[in-house]
């Protein structure tokens, strides 16, 4: 359940984030999530769910909105861009777990398509982000 | 926003002490201070944990000859503990294959690390820093706030000089130096403590070039045999 850490995160951040800009009650907060992560959807929102009690500001999943950010990786090399669907069927299980942990590791396991170099920027879709929050004051 | 940045004071609520082992320059010794540092604490009944930040170099899991364990998943993930050490090292992730990350990378690497890892109860956290004062330095300044360094440098020229950068850096930020260890001295006459004077910092002694070590790798009671271990010791107790 290493989703519960971020889970934890995102609550963390909405409250500071209140208590920064003054906000009484939080409208939206809309989360992305990147598909490098492989992040387990069903169990994020379970994550979430459970973690919410902890938030010092009213905050529950209707105003939470989580959308997959879809990854596009650069090659610095030779300038090409895919992205991490086109490759994650073909990792091995245990490679594709350690980039969902430490999504930086896809530059151990992946090359570019074009080139074979590791050396490639995740310009998207790399893990969990807070994209805004909506409140009023 | 990153939200993962509001997350890791809270994995850190429960360390009393943060000691980043650190040095400007690659091969003095670093990463044997930092694993020795965690066997000796740990020896003394401290709570010990220790954390490789040397992503592109690391090496703590071959001194201790750790191997074969992973992090347990649970509300993040759990060093598994490793002769009575929680340990944690991106080897876990990368295995034995080279890590060519560029320092966002490695910042990106080490965020993701620090807001995942549950520590829980611990009197020590040992980090062994990578050589320099580039990204993994300035994040660990960022991101921890408690954080001390422990300076190790040798009598070299080149090694000395570049310790004083670190410590002119740490001393702008106004962050707390535990201390400065000359490792891997090799003349009877060394001007390390009076070189570094300056900076008024705790000089905690000298250690001298310790032949053995390289057999004692991987074995850590032979490791704590040798005569750098029984001299670390005497500084570890003017740390604790």
């Amino acid at each position: 359940m290493h989703e519960w850490a971020l889970a934890e995160s995102i609550v963390f951040t909405v409250n500071e984030e209140a208590v920064k800009e003054k906000l009484k009650d939080i409208t939206m907060v809309k989360v992305k999530v990147g598909e490098l992560q492989q992040i387990e959807l069903d169990i994020f929102k379970f994550a979430l769910e459970n973690v919410l009690p902890l938030s010092s500001i009213p905050l529950n999943m209707a105003r939470i909105d989580i959308e997959i950010d879809e990854s596009t990786l650069k090659c610095n090399v030779c300038r090409n861009e895919w992205n991490f669907r086109d490759a994650a069927g073909k990792l091995p299980e245990e490679e594709s777990e350690a980039i969902h942990f430490i999504p930086e590791v896809a530059h151990i396991y992946m090359r570019c398509p074009r080139c074979g170099s590791p050396d490639f920027e995740i310009a998207k879709g790399r893990g969990v982000w807070i994209d805004y929050i909506e409140g009023e004051r | 926003m990153d939200p993962r940045l509001n997350i890791i004071d809270k994995r850190f609520e429960n360390v009393k002490r943060i000691i980043a082992v650190s040095g400007g320059k690659g091969g003095i010794g670093k990463s044997l201070t930092a694993s020795a540092l965690a066997l000796l604490l740990t020896k003394q009944g401290f709570r010990t944990g220790l954390l490789d930040l040397d992503f592109c170099g690391p090496s703590d899991h071959v001194i201790l000859g750790i191997e074969g364990v992973f992090p347990e998943e649970d509300k993040g993930i759990i060093p598994p503990e490793v002769l009575g050490i929680r340990f944690m090292s991106i080897t876990y992730f990368a295995g034995y294959n080279p890590v060519p990350l560029r320092g966002s990378e490695v910042s990106n690497a080490i965020i993701e690390l620090l807001a995942i890892t549950r520590w829980n109860e611990l009197d020590f956290l040992i980090i062994d820093m990578p050589p320099g004062t580039g990204d993994p330095a300035l994040d660990i300044i960022r991101l921890i706030k408690r954080v001390e360094f422990l300076i190790v440098t040798t009598q070299s020229r080149v090694a000395l000089a570049v310790a004083k950068k670190e410590l002119q850096v740490l001393k702008e930020l106004g962050i707390p130096v535990a201390g400065v260890l000359e490792n891997m001295r090799l003349k009877e006459q060394s001007a390390v403590k009076e070189e570094l004077s300056c900076f008024e910092v705790p000089f905690l002694g000298s250690i001298l070039f310790d032949y053995s070590l390289e057999d004692a790798l991987g074995d850590p009671l032979k490791l704590l045999k040798t005569d750098f271990a029984v001299e670390l010791e005497k500084i570890v107790k003017a740390l604790c």
